[in-house]
């Protein structure tokens, strides 16, 4: 249920909204939806020069509800922290865009939803997905809103690949990317553990080769399973010792008989493995894992990323966290290197912080402080206040 | 200090690339920006002074000029800057290496340890002298190389450093008319247009 008092800087309740984007979308692999559904919502006022949207692009298993409350639930959108009034990405002053992109599983279509050409679920038959084909899908959104140019396109993790995405594909259709916590491309290691993810997930007997849906089964198992392992890894060794350390939920390691003996660790990882598997499709999970994977910046420009770069257009804020080994802070640093070869605008900051991967989304100062003083800088040279 | 500045302006081409390596709240690249529009990026470690270059729409980077420049290729800059910086580096004979490996010159302010004032201080108290360029105590301080205009000059020549412009600064009226014969002893601040 919907907390008594909202919190101050709140955008307060809101709700989600549905298009069918009627043109066709070609995807990179060739094959054409010719019409797709998004789940969508948006904070703050489009101006009357529609200049001040901002697109916020979610990661792996993020969503549309990036903000504010529902009415039936008690915990705010992913991504609240960080935008509302007063807020960093500041709904007073801009329109605010966020989707649930194509081959997710909170609305938009993707492998759950109906194949209209057999009348079934698509489920592993979902076509493969690259984040170009998110950045052409929000496109679709962007002319369906009628708006000319993102003031900002912002996103952390695959959310960064994104932004960099539209800095090359469409360079007069943003004026500036946020990118945080991302990377040009995956390194082997980063594949190896989405690989680890995804045969938990298909070694799961009702995964019955991705046709679950239609056997009414669901490999609730294999997807927790993947979560786990993906969890781990998006926290740092530093911040799973100071949260949960050997602590033990259950049992006693002195009484040799005190069996059974659950360590805190153990305890909250299964229930946010559980917690993932009822919330998150498994062919979702698959196909977007891959989507990571195959993410190149620069493959289509002679992998030089310098001359990736060279056809962007737009200024850069480029942001890393300390302890995150899944993107590590090197990552971001070869993107700002790119960048500055390129001669492009870019600002570069390494943000100390104990929480891994996840540190993206959660409260930190120097973060905060870093995107509001960016996107205020944004804000005012939309109004014409900027020196 | 800002006084430095109006030299390293007309040093600096219009339209160039310039690097500031320690650019503090990035005035000096706002400066340019203005004056001479060009594209300006500034390094700093300083997260109070990364927030005030963003907010002035400074281009900076977060990074450490201790652990080396070597993400910068060879002639990537037209000018590579360093104000008030060199005494706290590291190894500073290998920034300055580093920076004309950069840029394709490079403007460098430092504070002359050999003014009269610091000499006085550390000749009658007997002290490590602190003074309002250099307001620290020598325990606790980012200044670890102290050097002279002298020693500047003769590191120069020993690496055949082309000194493009020299500019001595003082700040009473008695030391600027001095420092043009005693430059070691009237210099505050030097600026040095350095080329290879």
């Amino acid at each position: 249920m919907l907390p008594d008092h909202l919190p101050d800087h709140s955008v307060g309740v809101v709700t989600s909204q549905t298009v069918t984007i009627e043109q066709p979308l070609k995807l990179a692999c060739g094959v054409v939806l010719p019409t797709h559904e998004l789940v969508y919502e948006t904070y703050g006022e489009l101006n009357g020069e529609r200049n001040n949207a901002v697109l916020i692009c979610h990661a792996l298993s993020g969503d549309h509800h990036a903000a504010g409350y529902y009415e039936t639930e008690d915990r705010p959108g992913w991504w609240d922290h960080y935008i509302g009034p007063g807020k960093p990405i500041d709904t007073n002053h801009f329109f605010v865009v966020c989707l649930n992109n194509i081959g997710s599983c909170f609305g938009s279509t993707g492998p759950m939803s109906i194949n209209a050409e057999t009348g079934e679920p698509w489920g592993a038959s979902f076509p493969s997905l690259r984040a170009r084909d998110w950045v052409e899908s929000q496109k679709l959104l962007m002319e369906y809103l009628s708006i000319e140019c993102w003031a900002a396109v912002i996103g952390g993790s695959l959310g960064g690949m994104q932004a960099m995405r539209w800095s090359l594909e469409h360079p007069n259709k943003l004026l500036n990317a946020v990118v945080i916590a991302s990377s040009m491309k995956l390194t082997a290691q980063n594949i190896a553990f989405n690989e680890i993810a995804r045969r938990a997930i298909k070694s799961d007997p009702d995964f019955c080769n991705g046709s679950y849906l239609q056997e009414q089964k669901a490999p609730l198992r294999g997807l927790a399973l993947a979560r786990m392992i993906g969890h781990v890894t998006y926290l740092s060794d530093e911040l799973m010792g100071q949260k949960f350390g050997r602590e033990l939920r259950i049992g006693d390691l002195v009484d040799r008989n005190a069996d059974p003996v659950e360590f805190q660790v153990e305890s909250y990882l299964n229930y946010q493995g559980d917690k993932f598997s009822d919330s998150f499709d498994a062919n979702s999970y698959i196909l977007i894992t891959k989507m990571l994977d195959y993410f190149d910046l620069s493959r289509e420009y002679d992998n030089d990323p310098v001359a990736a770069f060279k056809q962007a257009r737009c200024n850069f804020l480029v942001m890393s966290f300390s302890s995150d080994w899944r993107f590590a802070p090197q990552r971001s640093r070869e993107i700002t290197d790119a960048l500055l070869a390129a001669g492009k605008s870019v600002s570069y900051v390494e943000i100390e912080s104990d929480k891994g991967h996840d540190a993206f989304l959660l409260p930190n100062d120097r973060y905060e402080q870093a995107l509001k003083n960016y996107l205020a800088r944004v804000a005012q040279q939309l109004t014409g206040d900027a020196r | 200090m800002s006084q430095d500045y109006n030299f390293i302006s007309d040093w600096v081409k219009p339209q160039s690339k310039v690097l500031d390596l320690g650019c503090g709240d990035g005035s000096l690249l706002a400066d340019l920006q203005r004056q001479r529009g060009i594209l300006g990026y500034g390094l700093e470690i300083d997260p109070q002074s990364i927030n005030q270059c963003i907010s002035k729409g400074i281009n900076v980077i977060e990074q450490d000029l201790n652990k080396g420049l070597t993400n910068f290729a060879d002639d990537s800059f037209d000018t590579v800057v360093m104000t008030q910086a060199l005494q706290a580096m590291r190894y500073p004979h290998l920034v300055l290496d580093e920076m004309l490996r950069i840029g394709q010159q490079c403007i460098i302010t430092f504070p002359n340890f050999g003014y009269w004032r610091t000499r006085a201080y550390l000749n009658f108290r007997g002290r490590m002298p602190v003074t309002k360029q250099l307001a620290y105590q020598w325990y606790d301080t980012p200044n670890i190389h102290f050097f002279t205009y002298k020693d500047f000059e003769s590191l120069c020549y020993e690496r055949q450093i082309e000194v493009v412009h020299r500019e001595c600064l003082a700040e009473s009226f008695v030391d600027r008319k001095l420092k043009a014969i005693w430059p070691n002893l009237f210099t505050q601040t030097a600026v040095y247009h350095l080329s290879r």
